[in-house]
């Protein structure tokens, strides 16, 4: 699936960003993945799954430093993962919208 | 009697307290307030004293006199809130102060010790911050008599206090240095975490441009993750680097100590706060106001003020045993000093980003909103005596506190 498919079967915002979370498969990432450049592997795979159950908990995106505090994850490995802004690029692959430290 | 404890005498805990003050029957209710500083500042005007455009006078006040006098004040750090026990401690005695309601309003902190190489011996040399009174005067000394060079502006992280601060700082640097007729000496760069200038699409599009006009290059999706300053280098986790002779951090931003001591606050120190009705998630008789909570809206006194003139009116129905309304909308607004005399204007919420139109009268204004104009400026210094002499005070601006779109124009069309 290209990204521009992913943009005909789920809305995404001004952003890029997933309108609606639930709408959301590992296909979808793939594709999101694929579109930055980014190839998931198991370890993509481990911080995607964190990100998308801490947003069914707390009802938000997590930030940078929620995810290296909780996943225990060191900032420098995020960042070869996810190049470039790697909380807003994890929460756009995984479906959940922008995280809200950025306002 | 019944009483209000209030944690923190800034912008939202002094207008609360005044507000309260006013409503609540004095036979029936304390209202108590605990800082450990007896100094208030005006933290806007924090930005011009880097510029030698206010002087420490401007921005100072004792808290006492901003309070009414039916406020009972007490001078003390808190050591801990007990939520369990319906309690605070204060260090100054080691006294327990019992309560029927909080309200936490203890702000935020600056943590540049949290970024290695910041604080060394650079710091107040060729590294400062201008969110302090100390910082911005010492900043202010060195730009006075600066011969050029790379003036480089970071944020840390997000969320800070006024997220349009340092874009205002390197707006007026422009300007000031072009004044002292040494803009062609001076690179000017804004490197920030964000991905362009400011963190709302249609705004940072426009200030995007404005800056570029300026000649003061953005670098964005930058994370500072240490500063080296003897080869006076920024160090992203990334392994970009950006050279300065100058550097003015805007230092990572925490929730205050005694948040994380009671055990109620997230990883950054922030309340967990319900975004509508400002009641602490996890506490009935806990409100959170001002830069204390986890909302995601701006951390700036207009937010304050806002949620200060919804919580009030709730409260008043929730201690006579009504549901709260969820009527913070998690409106913002703020100026944007751009230099030359000039200033934009923002206005936003929750839902809407900031879009052009006039503010607060549809059509008539006076304030364009997402462009330059005087009139802009002159509300922004004609804001600090209102800061003083109305806002604190809990006096009424005729300003709704709901955002509103009419005199917004959607489309982004309309007369530029």
């Amino acid at each position: 699936m290209t990204a521009q498919v992913v943009s005909k079967q789920v809305a995404l915002n001004e952003e890029g960003f997933l309108v609606n979370p639930a709408e959301w498969t590992p296909e979808i990432a793939e594709a999101l993945a694929r579109e930055e450049g980014i190839t998931l592997t198991p370890r993509h795979w481990e911080i995607i799954r964190f990100v998308r159950a801490y947003y069914q908990e707390h009802g938000k995106s997590p930030t940078l430093r929620q995810i290296t505090a909780e996943l225990g994850v060191p900032t420098k490995e995020l960042f070869q993962l996810f190049p470039k802004g790697p909380a807003k690029k994890v929460a756009r692959i995984a479906g959940v919208p922008k995280p809200e430290g950025c306002v | 009697m019944k009483r209000v404890i209030i944690l923190g005498g800034g912008t939202a805990g002094t207008m609360v307290a005044n507000r309260l003050a006013r409503e609540l029957a004095p036979d029936v209710w304390r209202i108590t307030l605990v800082d450990e500083s007896k100094v208030h500042y005006y933290q806007p005007g924090f930005l011009f004293i880097p510029f030698g455009l206010y002087k420490a006078r401007d921005v100072v006040r004792p808290r006492r006199d901003l309070l009414d006098p039916r406020v009972e004040v007490i001078f003390s750090p808190v050591e801990v809130i007990e939520p369990d026990r319906n309690r605070v401690r204060l260090q100054q005695g080691q006294r327990w102060l019992p309560y029927d309601f909080l309200i936490i309003a203890t702000g935020v902190r600056l943590f540049p010790q949290e970024t290695p190489g910041l604080m060394g011996e650079a710091w107040q040399r060729s590294i400062f911050d201008f969110y302090t009174l100390e910082g911005a005067q010492a900043l202010g000394r060195t730009l006075a008599r600066w011969e050029g060079g790379h003036l480089v502006i970071n944020i840390v992280d997000m969320p800070i206090k006024c997220p349009v601060a340092p874009l205002e700082f390197a707006f007026l640097a422009e300007w000031f240095f072009t004044q002292r007729g040494i803009r062609e000496k001076v690179k000017i760069t804004l490197a920030t975490p964000l991905s362009g200038a400011f963190t709302k699409p249609r705004a940072s599009e426009v200030l995007g441009s404005l800056l570029a006009e300026r000649g003061i290059e953005v670098v964005p999706d930058f994370y500072v993750e240490a500063v080296d300053p003897d080869r006076r280098v920024l160090r992203s986790f990334d392994e970009q680097e950006i050279p300065f002779d100058l550097l003015v951090t805007v230092p990572l931003h925490k929730g205050d100590a005694v948040i994380a001591r009671s055990g109620i606050g997230d990883g950054l120190n922030y309340v967990p706060t319900d975004k509508h009705t400002l009641k602490a998630k996890h506490f009935d008789n806990i409100f959170v106001l001002g830069d204390a909570t986890d909302l995601p809206t701006s951390k700036a006194g207009s937010v304050a003020h806002f949620q200060v003139e919804v919580f009030v009116p709730n409260f008043l129905r929730y201690i006579e045993g009504l549901e709260l309304l969820p009527t913070f909308d998690g409106h913002a607004n703020c100026y944007i000093e751009t230099g030359y005399g000039k200033a934009a204007l923002i206005d936003f919420n929750y839902e809407v980003e900031p879009l052009p139109g006039m503010y607060p009268l549809p059509g008539l204004g006076p304030f364009p909103l997402l462009r330059e104009s005087r009139v802009n400026h002159w509300g922004k210094l004609l804001f600090r005596w209102v800061y003083w002499h109305v806002l604190l005070k809990g006096k009424e601006l005729p300003l709704p506190a709901q955002m509103s779109l009419a005199g917004k124009w959607l489309n982004g069309a309309g007369g530029r």
